[in-house]
């Protein structure tokens, strides 16, 4: 379960979190929403201590997250990154199978390549990529390489950043059943941010939506479409009119 | 005149927050040299980037110095009939001052600006933060291998500039000037002395130090976007370029006062 309580984080005087409280029980998958700029990324980050909240708390299983030991606790994530943050100057497979040819995890390379191959697989994409450079591949099959290198360790918490912008909709499909897939047969815990109201349908059990620094609603799936919430109707449904300020 | 004293004093505790930033990260560098786990593959590879493929712009840089130098100094030696001493002063001037500096500088234009850029672009596109999330420490992964690279290689490289310096006098000296080629090779011998050499290589690890460690801080602390990738270039190239001056004045002074 994660738990986080009155989190705040500014940079400068843009205060992007002001007081956010979320909730999700392990084993579900939460889908965040909100507009762009809002903080979602900055959201997860923080609970992945990349960013450290100005205050408000963060529980993983009850413990708080700046106080456990780093490597195990992360060992634990799996994260797609929003821009796909593939390395470079590693080719594909040694991107996906990262995890697996150092530290505690590390194999025989030629295992982890068996790996990463079989988890590209699982993305819609061949071996023929495995030895590519990322910067050979369009923005879209980064992001699937990407996520493949999120879940290649089978962690038991995933993070999306935006899992299906920049795809075609066949395969933003292929992915979203992806990761509803991971979720029920691994058990896995996710947080999935996302733009794409289809995806969100596909995926979550529980939906979120950020506005002004906080969680504005929150609840189950089924009653998205009945949040009483105009924030989320306006949201949902796209209007360009409502409470959210649209600047033109 | 208040006002001015108050902008002396902001850029000095400036300079010495930076100082003390630079420190620390140093440092944390150190510590993680003595803390498994060690990434080899990154070691080899940084040692080929800062090492191998710097070997011909270190080559070309140190022969046109010895070679200038060669003539600089018949030139100025012929006012008062000491041509002579070319050979012996193209060893030490080379070996002493010109050919860590200049090997110095130039890695901190070829290696310094490569590594700020790269790693800056990491911090830019969240590639330090995957690594992060990969359980891998990016001062680990990263810097420690670059630094470590620069500490070990940069004395060969200023070794092989010492030497490819003196041939370039040679060239000039036994060619243009009318030299003995083996009287020219013999000066150089008898009169380099075992110190003059260890200073050189000395400063080189230093300086290799000074270059790397340059990149990997100014990437690591880039601003966002592409002009904080350009900034952080820039910046580590200046601030390398000056650290180098300065620590081999200090470094002479070291060595060579006594
Ligand atoms: N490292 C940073 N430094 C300064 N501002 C940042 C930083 N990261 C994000 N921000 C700001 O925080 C806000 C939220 O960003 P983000 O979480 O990426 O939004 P999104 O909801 O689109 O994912 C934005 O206004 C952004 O400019
Ligand atoms: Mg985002």
């Amino acid at each position: 379960m994660i738990r986080m309580t009155d989190v705040h984080k500014a940079f400068g005087a843009n205060k992007v979190l002001r007081g956010a409280n979320l909730t999700v029980p392990t084993g579900q998958s939460m889908v965040v929403i909100g507009g762009s700029g809002t903080g979602k990324s900055i959201l997860i980050k923080c609970i992945l201590g990349l960013v450290q909240p100005d205050s408000g708390t963060i529980e993983v299983d009850g413990q708080d997250v700046t106080r456990v030991p780093r490597d195990a606790f992360l060992a634990r994530f799996g994260m797609l990154f929003q821009g796909g943050a593939l390395f470079d100057s590693l080719p594909v497979w040694q991107n996906v199978a990262f995890r697996l040819l150092r530290g505690s995890l590390k194999r025989p390379r030629a295992e982890a390549r068996e790996i990463a191959i079989e988890k590209l697989r699982r993305v819609g994409m061949g071996p023929d990529v495995a030895d590519r450079l990322p910067a050979e591949l369009s923005g879209g099959m980064q992001k699937r390489v990407s996520l493949a290198r999120a879940i290649c360790a089978e962690p038991e918490i995933i993070f999306f950043d935006e899992p299906t912008t920049g795809l075609d909709p066949i395969m933003a499909g292929v992915i979203n059943d992806l990761i509803r897939e991971i979720v029920t047969e691994m058990g896995a815990t996710a947080i999935t941010i996302t733009h794409d109201m289809t995806s969100v349908r596909a995926i979550a059990d529980q939906v979120a939506m950020l506005h002004g620094g906080q969680i504005r609603w929150t609840g189950p799936i089924a009653d998205l479409d009945q949040s009483g919430d105009p924030y989320v109707d306006q949201f949902i449904h796209g209007r360009p009119t409502g409470p959210i300020e649209t600047l033109r | 005149m208040i006002r001015l004293l108050a902008a002396i004093g902001a850029g000095v505790l400036g300079l010495l927050a930076g100082l003390g930033r630079l420190t620390l990260f140093a440092a944390e560098t150190v510590s993680h040299a003595v803390r498994p786990p060690f990434y080899g593959r990154e070691f080899l590879n940084a040692l080929v980037q800062v090492g191998y493929f710097s070997l011909p712009v270190v080559g070309l840089t140190a022969l046109f110095t010895g070679g200038a130098l060669a003539l600089q100094i018949y030139a100025g030696g012929a006012r008062f009939s000491a041509e002579a001493v070319v050979p012996q002063i193209v060893a030490i001037g080379m070996v002493r001052e010109l050919g860590p500096v200049l090997v110095g500088l130039m890695i901190a234009a070829r290696v310094t600006s490569s590594i700020a850029a790269e790693i800056a672009t990491m911090k830019v596109t969240e590639q330090l933060d995957a690594l992060v999330t990969l359980s891998t420490n990016p001062m680990k992964y990263l810097t420690l291998p670059r630094v470590l690279a620069g500490l070990l290689v940069m004395p060969v490289l200023v070794g092989v500039g010492d030497i490819i310096g003196i041939y370039g006098g040679y060239l000039v000296g036994t060619r243009s000037l009318g030299f003995n080629a083996a009287a020219y090779l013999q000066n150089t011998a008898d009169f380099l002395e075992p110190l003059d050499i260890i200073s050189s290589l000395t400063k080189g690890a230093v300086f290799g130090v000074i270059a790397t460690l340059m990149g990997c801080y100014y990437g690591m602390h880039s601003d966002r976007g592409a002009m904080g990738v350009g900034r952080a270039t820039k910046g580590s190239v200046v601030a390398a370029a000056v650290l180098i001056l300065a620590a081999n004045f200090l470094l002479t002074n070291l060595f060579f006062t006594a």
